[in-house]
């Protein structure tokens, strides 16, 4: 496991010769900053948004890797006091679907501060989120020497098709993909690396009804205390050491955890899908998109009479799908 | 007449400027420890942003470590400062850096003003404390504690041991008898400078110096020594979790916080703007309240129990107990029926409309589940996949008992399912199981296959079935289970139906009125024999008569009649 760890740590290393920095405002970080790490190509619907939720929440710096946008996600988030961008022409494919490019970042600037890793459609709730900053979740966290901090994604649907309703930029994506699947994930242990492998919620039950095995993994582990020894080995379900992982009680109760609300069904979604299927830049060689475009063709969307309507992290919290733990 | 603060503090400097300010300015003198760990630089700061103040004093400065010594010394520094420096104080009360007074201070200062006597610190034998965290409890008084829990963990541990393989034990001090509480007291000036200045104050501290944790016993013991009145609670609010690590209050516990009717509120989280606005803003109506935590015990025991013990039955991101670890494996009971929907036509639609239930057909049918009403969804969205069932068994069954909480849920099973569920379902104490022995025999009987396949189908039916009787009739199985032989059910099936339903208990306990029908038995028993005639030996269902058997059904009560 450590070979294994180090492997990984030089890999993105090597890799981090792809990255040429566009924008450094890393000089303005101060110790106790909470950073936020993501990498996206064409995010200018959804960019705005996201800036303002993360800012909201109290992240002090964001740090971008840009895979080569052709849209206007540049000028989005250019002459930002609080954002560092790196910009790559490479291959998603090969960075280990962008994780090379990020354990970069995070060995480098990562090291003693709170870091989340969150996709431009994935928005962080945890609880009390309505309420206290995420300052206050770090704060908690560090003083019961909580390293790492769970938080499944939870695949957002409108309801009826998806292209109904049109996502303006700036509007809170989950004022149309207001619905998400309660109670069908399937849980199972990874013996190698100790997480959870979670799998379920709509795209399982649409596109993998045949092949569960083959639905994607909604585990995450976003927020982490981060250290430069550390490093994410697939997305951000898994780390390395194996410690981070536990992010779950064996024992009967209930450690906190979060939810990660993922905006992924909105009026874009079939030409993301269509894009990405072009570019063959995805996990199964793209399995995945290709079965959402061949399902999405008639115009179902994901919703059904059991979905549940978001209303906030409280709701998410009675279903069982994250936990305050002892967090009062 | 006032009270005295003394004030220790490590960290997040300008809350403390402004909590000591706000105690400064209703008139109380407020003696400042800060850690000997705070750099330099930041407590020169302080001093100079506080120097406008005349109430508000710096004591000398310790350096503080969790479970050690610094601490004791750092609250004698500041109260005999307190002591020294103002002569009209009648009370110390010791408080953090993270500590904000939760009533007007001036309602304070008249509490203790009309209880001049009284010392306000927890104080309790190490017998009667469940609370003390990390085992240690009258060996904090025995055993000797040089090294540091956090930093040294391994030679603390080590040293723990050795002493009690050699059997090392310290004499505790003449008269002390060891105590222990709540480290937040709020004591007399009497009883304080007796502490403070008493003759043998160098003995006692140079034994509490190496006890563990001597600031939850250090005053709760000698107080006892000296106090007339003591009134064993702490005057802060101050809750603790499973790890004893405090409790923390943000903005959102404001009302909790206000109604709680606690003087004085620890943990404040620095951030917490809104609360340090509310309170030290805090001018309010006259208030005579007695403290009253309850409510706040009860929102932290909860968080606690579902920290420890978690939700029964729900399997999720942050808790997965191994098998066996917890107390449920399911959430809510649920029942299970083998072999009633093969020997009456209509079981479902019967049982549902009995028992007020949610009744599902065979969830584990190999081909698809069968939900009731035939549903391709259900509560959750869990679907009807038999892939995705077999997919994980075990947690479709809990996805679905938790998706359904408050309304109960049945479900037909049998020899001709799925049984990758089976062995979780026997261990589980939620699952009711009612069997039929060898009803699984009549669908074959009323098929219209070749007796050659019958035969095969019945072999490897009863095969199955009697590998889950053993099953359900072994030691670890713990489901609620009823097993009858085709043969004894027929023989009173209603008896047995009113007491299934019965448990299930949904409906107002009554008696059954109408029965399911029953499926066609003529013949039955000669296609029993029939099996055993081919070497086939069906022995599950009992003795079956060979001639039709007699079913007693009950039939409707016959209406009343009213005569005028």
């Amino acid at each position: 496991m450590r070979l294994r760890r180090r492997r990984r740590l030089f890999r993105c290393l090597r890799k981090s010769r792809e990255l040429s920095s566009v924008q450094d405002n890393t000089a303005a970080i101060r110790p106790d900053d909470i950073l936020l790490f993501s990498t996206f190509r064409n995010e200018g619907a959804r960019l705005p948004y996201f800036l303002k939720y993360y800012r909201d929440l109290g992240v002090d710096h964001f740090l971008f890797v840009d895979n080569d946008s052709d849209d206007d996600t540049r000028d989005l988030i250019a002459e930002q006091p609080d954002i560092s961008v790196w910009h790559t022409t490479s291959s998603y494919k090969t960075s280990n679907f962008g994780t090379d490019w990020v354990n970069y970042l995070l060995r480098t600037y990562g090291h003693g501060h709170w870091t989340l890793v969150v996709d431009p459609d994935e928005f962080f709730v945890y609880p009390f989120c309505d309420t206290r900053p995420l300052r206050a979740l770090t704060d908690w966290l560090a003083a019961s020497s909580v390293k790492s901090f769970g938080a499944m994604l939870l695949d957002m649907y409108p309801q009826g098709r998806l292209d109904a309703q049109h996502y303006e930029p700036g509007q809170n994506p989950m004022e149309i993909a207001a619905w998400f699947d309660s109670g069908n994930y399937t849980l199972k242990r990874n013996p190698e690396l100790g997480n959870l492998w979670i799998q379920g919620g709509p795209r399982s039950r649409m596109f993998f009804a045949d092949n569960p095995e083959k639905a994607p993994a909604l585990n995450k582990i976003p927020l982490v205390n981060w250290d430069r020894r550390y490093t994410y080995v697939s997305s951000t379900h898994m780390l390395l050491p194996r410690g981070l992982n536990l992010v779950y009680d064996e024992t009967g109760g209930e450690k906190a955890s979060g939810v990660l609300l993922h905006a992924k069904f909105l009026d874009n979604f079939s030409a993301k899908a269509s894009e990405e299927l072009t570019r063959k830049q995805h996990f199964y060689g793209s399995v995945e998109y290709r079965a959402y475009l061949d399902k999405l063709e008639d115009g179902a969307g994901p919703w059904n009479e059991w979905s549940e309507k978001y209303i906030n992290w409280r709701q998410i919290e009675i279903l069982g799908l994250m936990s305050k733990g002892n967090w009062a | 007449m006032s009270v005295g603060i003394a004030m220790l503090v490590h960290t997040a400097l300008d809350r403390v400027e402004q909590v000591a300010r706000h105690w400064a300015a209703a008139g109380c003198p407020v003696a400042l420890h800060v850690d000997l760990n705070v750099p330099q630089d930041a407590y020169d700061r302080l001093e100079a942003a506080l120097a406008d103040q005349p109430m508000i004093r710096f004591c000398k400065r310790h350096r503080c470590e969790w479970g050690r010594w610094g601490i004791v010394a750092a609250s004698q520094s500041a109260s005999e400062l307190l002591l020294a420096t103002f002569d009209d104080i009648h009370h110390v009360y010791l408080v953090s850096g993270s500590c904000v007074p939760l009533r007007p201070v001036h309602e304070l200062v008249d509490y203790l003003a009309e209880r001049r006597r009284t010392d306000f610190i927890e104080s309790a034998t190490t017998a009667d404390v469940p609370w003390a965290k990390g085992g240690l409890q009258q060996e904090r008084f025995t055993l000797r504690f040089p090294f540091s829990w956090k930093r040294q963990r391994a030679l603390f541990d080590f040293y723990v041991r050795f002493q009690r393989r050699l059997g090392l034990k310290r004499t505790i001090p003449d008269g002390l008898v060891p105590h222990m509480g709540s480290q937040w007291w709020c004591l007399t000036r009497q009883t304080l400078s007796a502490i403070l200045q008493d003759p043998n104050r160098t003995r006692y501290d140079r034994y509490f110096r190496r006890v563990w944790i001597p600031d939850e016993s250090y005053y709760q013991t000698l107080a006892r020594r000296f106090s007339s009145n003591i009134e064993s609670r702490s005057l802060t609010l101050s809750k603790f979790d499973h790890q004893g690590k405090p409790h923390v209050f943000y903005d959102d516990h404001l009302q909790l916080l206000r109604r709680s009717h606690c003087f004085v509120g620890r943990k404040i989280w620095p951030h917490a703007n809104r609360l340090y606005a509310a309170f030290l803003n805090n001018t309010g109506a006259m208030n005579q309240a007695e403290p009253n935590p309850a409510k706040i015990d009860r929102v932290f025991a909860r968080a606690v129990e579902q920290r420890t013990r978690g939700r029964p039955g729900l399997y999720m991101q942050s808790r997965m107990p191994r098998p066996g670890a917890a107390n449920a494996p399911t959430s809510n009971p649920y029942s299970v029926f083998q072999g009633f929907a093969d020997l009456f036509c209509n079981f479902e639609d019967w049982l549902a409309r009995t028992s007020g239930t949610q009744v599902h057909g065979r969830l584990f049918a190999p081909d698809r589940v069968e939900f009731a009403g035939r549903a391709s969804l259900v509560n959750g969205g869990l679907s009807d996949s038999a892939a995705k069932r077999d997919y994980a068994p075990e947690t479709f069954v809990t996805s679905l008992i938790w998706n359904t909480r408050g309304e109960r849920q049945c479900f037909q099973y049998g020899p001709a399912d799925k049984q990758s569920a089976a062995g979780f379902i026997a261990r589980d104490p939620n699952a009711q199981i009612s069997v039929i022995a060898g009803a699984w025999a009549i669908p074959l009987f009323h098929s219209n296959r070749n007796f050659a396949d019958l035969r095969k189908r019945a072999a490897k039916l009863q095969k199955i079935e009697t590998e889950q009787l053993k099953l359900l009739r072994s030691g670890e199985a713990k489901a609620q289970t009823r097993i009858w032989s085709l043969a004894e059910f027929v023989d009173s099936p209603m008896e047995a139906l009113q007491e299934i339903v019965d448990e299930i208990g949904q409906t107002n306990s009554r008696i059954l009125t109408e029965a399911p029908t029953m499926a066609d038995l003529a013949g039955f028993g000669q296609f029993l024999q029939n099996l055993k005639n081919q070497g086939m030996h069906p022995h599950l269902m009992g003795d079956f008569p060979l001639d039709e058997p007699q079913v007693v059904l009950p039939k409707r009560p016959s209406k009343p009649y009213l005569v005028q």
